[in-house]
């Protein structure tokens, strides 16, 4: 009986100590799921002048607007950018983005022969797990982008996009994220970065002439790419949001269940206490007794 | 006239001035009080703001759009870097 209770007290300390390092990590995810926000939200306002800007445009043009990054193309070469996180432990969020890859893989290009589509890496979560497939071409190039979020450094990847896909190496672009809903809640999502979709014209008309400086089609050629570049940064910081806040919830529910855990040990703990006890004070009666004779 | 200059990663500066100096695709122009509704892209230069008060501030751009709208100016750079000397 004395082994049974070394064992379980041993056990108690084992996930309270456990219990410690998920509670800390949770913390430490609550903090950087705040940061990660912050950095969501200080994009916002640049972002939406841009669409204005973008709308007002659109809506002055006679007829549909020319791009370059919008024309569909035949199928040749296609890439999957899969934004994944570099750490573990944050639940089924890297795993719902590598299954909602490989479902694109299996069904949409499931056709197309091996070598047609190219995965682009962010992240190393992604990478481990895919890096075994065979009929994808692996592009680790921006596997490590690393904790630099900023626009200029995210802004690397989506520029070499934007230019492969002017050269005709690429002809179609998808992206595969984590939308960031909120804290419990993390959306994986397709979205196709190239070609462009139909840009969305306003209703209301534009409240004003502007005058376009140069013209308006070298104006939307070099605004496009600027949106472009702010669409990918936005895919990149939610999904940094969204991995904090999946880990910051799959560490809740450790902790709750390390809580639980403990209950149930201690009981056990006690049952065995007792037990112990009640065996030693029958053999003390048993002695008496057999002295008295 | 009201301005406010942002950038993808923060929002630089908001507030009264006089003028704004841009450095846009045609050469650069000068926008001040009541110019009319113009949105232009900006190409690599120095961008020179006269407060209301009459202070003088400039900074270096790599590139940019403007929007100008009833007094109200709207200011998106990228490559913002800050610069003292004239």
């Amino acid at each position: 009986m004395g082994a049974n209770l070394k064992e379980v007290r041993d056990r108690i300390q084992s996930v309270i100590s456990t219990q410690q390092i998920t509670k800390a990590m949770k913390m430490v995810s609550a903090a950087k799921l705040r940061r990660a926000q912050e950095n969501i939200q200080r994009i916002r306002p640049y972002a939406s002048k841009l669409q204005e800007i973008l709308s007002n445009i659109l809506s002055s043009m006679e007829g549909e607007a020319n791009l370059a990054f919008g024309k569909e193309r035949e199928l040749k070469k296609a890439a999957i950018v899969l934004v994944t996180s570099n750490r573990g432990l944050c639940g089924g969020f890297n795993a719902n983005i590598i299954k909602a890859t490989q479902q694109l893989l299996d069904t949409k290009y499931a056709n197309y022969p091996a070598g047609t589509v190219e995965l682009y890496y962010i992240g190393k979560k992604g990478h481990d797990i895919l890096k075994k497939r065979d009929n994808v071409i692996h592009n680790r190039t921006f596997v490590n982008l690393g904790e630099d979020l900023g626009h200029e450094n995210v802004s690397r990847v989506s520029k070499e996009l934007m230019a492969r896909f002017e050269n005709e190496e690429l002809d179609h672009i998808d992206v595969i994220y984590g939308k960031f809903k909120n804290a419990a809640v993390q959306e994986t999502t397709t979205e196709q970065f190239l070609p462009v979709l139909k840009m969305e014209q306003s209703d209301k008309d534009s409240n004003a002439d502007y005058l376009f400086e140069p013209d308006k089609d070298t104006l939307l050629s070099s605004l496009v790419p600027s949106i472009l570049q702010m669409q990918f940064l936005k895919c990149v910081l939610d999904t940094n949001a969204s991995e904090h806040g999946a880990r910051m919830t799959a560490m809740d529910a450790a902790t709750e269940n390390a809580n639980e855990l403990l209950k149930d040990l201690k009981i056990s703990y006690n049952k065995a206490r007792q037990e112990a006890i009640t065996n030693e004070l029958s053999e003390i009666v048993g002695g008496a007794a057999a002295l008295e004779g | 006239m009201q301005i406010s200059i942002l950038s993808p990663d923060k929002i630089i500066f908001t507030g009264d001035i006089n003028s704004v100096k841009v450095p846009g695709v045609n050469g650069s122009f000068e926008v001040l009080s009541n110019h009319a509704p113009i949105v232009s892209s900006l190409v690599t230069g120095v961008v020179k703001i006269t407060k209301s008060d009459g202070e003088v501030f400039q900074f270096a751009i790599e590139k940019g759009f403007i929007e100008v709208l009833k007094n109200n100016v709207s200011l998106l750079v990228e490559g913002y870097k800050e610069q003292v000397s004239a």
